[in-house]
């Protein structure tokens, strides 16, 4: 964020999110940055200030997670609606009740249907890099969407971590020194209403645009990724694959679990075991087709979420992907796991008994619970 | 079906982001909404202007620096015009029923 050097930060702390803004207060205090930091009351009130900024013509930034967030949903929709290019750092953060700090990612996939751009970070060197191209992403005509890059709080967020981080200078190079005047920029000569009531003969025309720039936003993803990969040399997709091209059990994961699940892959593919990973990045918009492509050579494919949608049907990713599969003409078997809620602590054994579980896949029940006692 | 919407413009020719002109509220009556309504006794007006001042609204009329009436198409009838009006023994603005 100091590297981004945005003109408004409006932010409230909240745990595990806390230090990001704190930190960044002190840059704003030591003069590292030129940013107004508005220290607000809420995180309702945040996200309200971020609109205001961000319909000013303002790069805008802000930080939140769980119940913060929660605070925010009522203003999420009207920063899309009004196509604000409002970039968060989420930490992901189960939400209460019980109150608990630790991560799920309950929150951040309760703010799934808000037209924000999501992109999920397995550690810290992603989650820097991804904010960086986030902006790039936000900013860009095609899009102007709201964007929300995540880390999993604790996990990530207070876990020592050594990255390569930019030179100061080629950050704006990259993002560009300032946000490209947007149509809704406030002038004093060119008046303008925004966000009016907007009944039933042009609310849908207001929001249908949304799923459009959402369409068109993967596109632009790709685009700012590759540009990342040829000027700093590490590369992102929509997803990452990790030993899928021949592989025939499949796990599904986004977030901080991947990491320890590359590590099982490694361990079974040494016993000959044809393991593979499918880490989502990029959650909206969702790669469906994609993801699908890989995964229809698999034989069984294990969905891995890390929150519930209390439909009864699976959790969120999964109730994504087993639509994005419809399609198939031979779909492989596919399971859910629902695991690691409030932070519960999922090790290499409990990946293990997954692709133990994907080899068996027939008699597996579609729903199962991983790491909760009975 | 026809529900009379269909001479509007279509999303792809509206700007981006329910952005209009300034000044939209003008065209939008509120005064409809009203169950109480404010009357103005011009013989007991000091022209003060504390209710043009707290009026919500904007719907106290004023000419050069006098008040010359309330605009009925925009008030909603909150009644904080007649609640500031520090006028005594009787306030130049009084609240009543609607409709009577």
């Amino acid at each position: 964020m100091r590297q981004i050097n945005p003109d408004v930060v409006a932010a409230y702390p909240i745990t595990p999110a806390t230090e990001i803004v704190m930190i960044f207060a002190q840059f704003v205090a030591d003069g590292l940055v030129d940013t107004q930091y508005v220290a607000v009351e809420s995180e309702h009130s945040a996200m309200s200030a971020c609109v205001g900024a961000s319909a000013a013509g303002g790069r805008v930034m802000t930080g939140t997670s769980s119940q913060g967030l929660a605070l925010m949903y009522e203003i999420l929709p009207i920063a899309s609606a009004l196509r604000l290019p409002i970039v968060m750092c989420d930490v992901n953060r189960a939400l209460s009740g019980p109150i608990n700090i630790h991560c799920d990612h309950s929150d951040t996939m309760a703010a799934r249907d808000f037209g924000w751009i999501q992109i999920f970070s397995e550690n810290s060197q992603e989650a820097y890099d991804s904010l960086i191209q986030a902006i790039r992403i936000a900013e860009d005509p095609r899009v102007h969407l709201p964007t929300m890059v995540t880390t999993d709080g604790f996990i990530i967020s207070h876990c020592l971590d050594k990255i390569e981080i930019l030179e100061d200078g080629e950050v704006p190079n990259f993002i560009g020194k300032e946000r490209k005047a947007a149509a809704s920029v406030l002038d004093i000569n060119k008046p303008v209403s925004i966000g009016s009531l907007d009944l039933q003969d042009y609310y849908f025309e207001h929001r249908l645009p949304v799923a459009e720039a959402m369409r068109g936003a993967k596109k632009v993803i790709l685009e700012v990724a590759d540009e990342f990969a040829k000027k700093f040399g590490r590369k992102y997709g929509l997803f990452e694959e990790y030993k899928t091209a021949d592989a025939e059990y499949i796990a599904v994961a986004l977030g901080s679990t991947c990491g320890t699940a590359k590590a099982v892959v490694d361990e079974l593919r040494n016993k000959g075991i044809k393991a593979g990973l499918l880490k989502i990045r990029v959650f909206r918009p969702f790669p469906a087709e994609e993801i699908a492509g890989v995964l229809s050579k698999a034989k069984a494919v294990a969905v891995l979420d890390r929150s519930d949608s209390w439909s009864s049907q699976g959790g969120q990713v999964f109730t994504e992907i087993r639509s994005a599969m419809f399609e198939l003409k031979a779909r492989p078997k596919i399971i859910n796991y629902i695991y690691g809620l409030g932070g519960r602590e999922v090790t290499l054994d409990h990946i293990r008994s997954v692709y133990d579980a994907l080899q068996k896949a027939d008699q597996q029940p579609m729903l199962q619970y991983l790491g909760v006692r009975e | 079906m026809k529900t009379g919407s269909e001479q509007k413009p279509g999303w792809k020719n509206l700007p981006e982001g329910d952005v209009l002109e300034a000044g939209t509220a003008e065209k939008f009556e509120t005064g409809d909404w009203r169950s109480e309504k404010p009357t103005w006794h011009p013989e007991r007006c000091i022209h003060c202007l504390f209710c043009w001042v707290y009026c919500p609204d904007s719907s106290i009329l004023v000419k050069d620096g006098k008040m010359t009436g309330i605009d009925y198409k925009h008030c909603k009838g909150c009644g904080i015009c007649a609640r500031e009006c520090p006028v005594k023994p009787e306030k130049a603005i009084t609240m009543g029923p609607e409709r009577e």
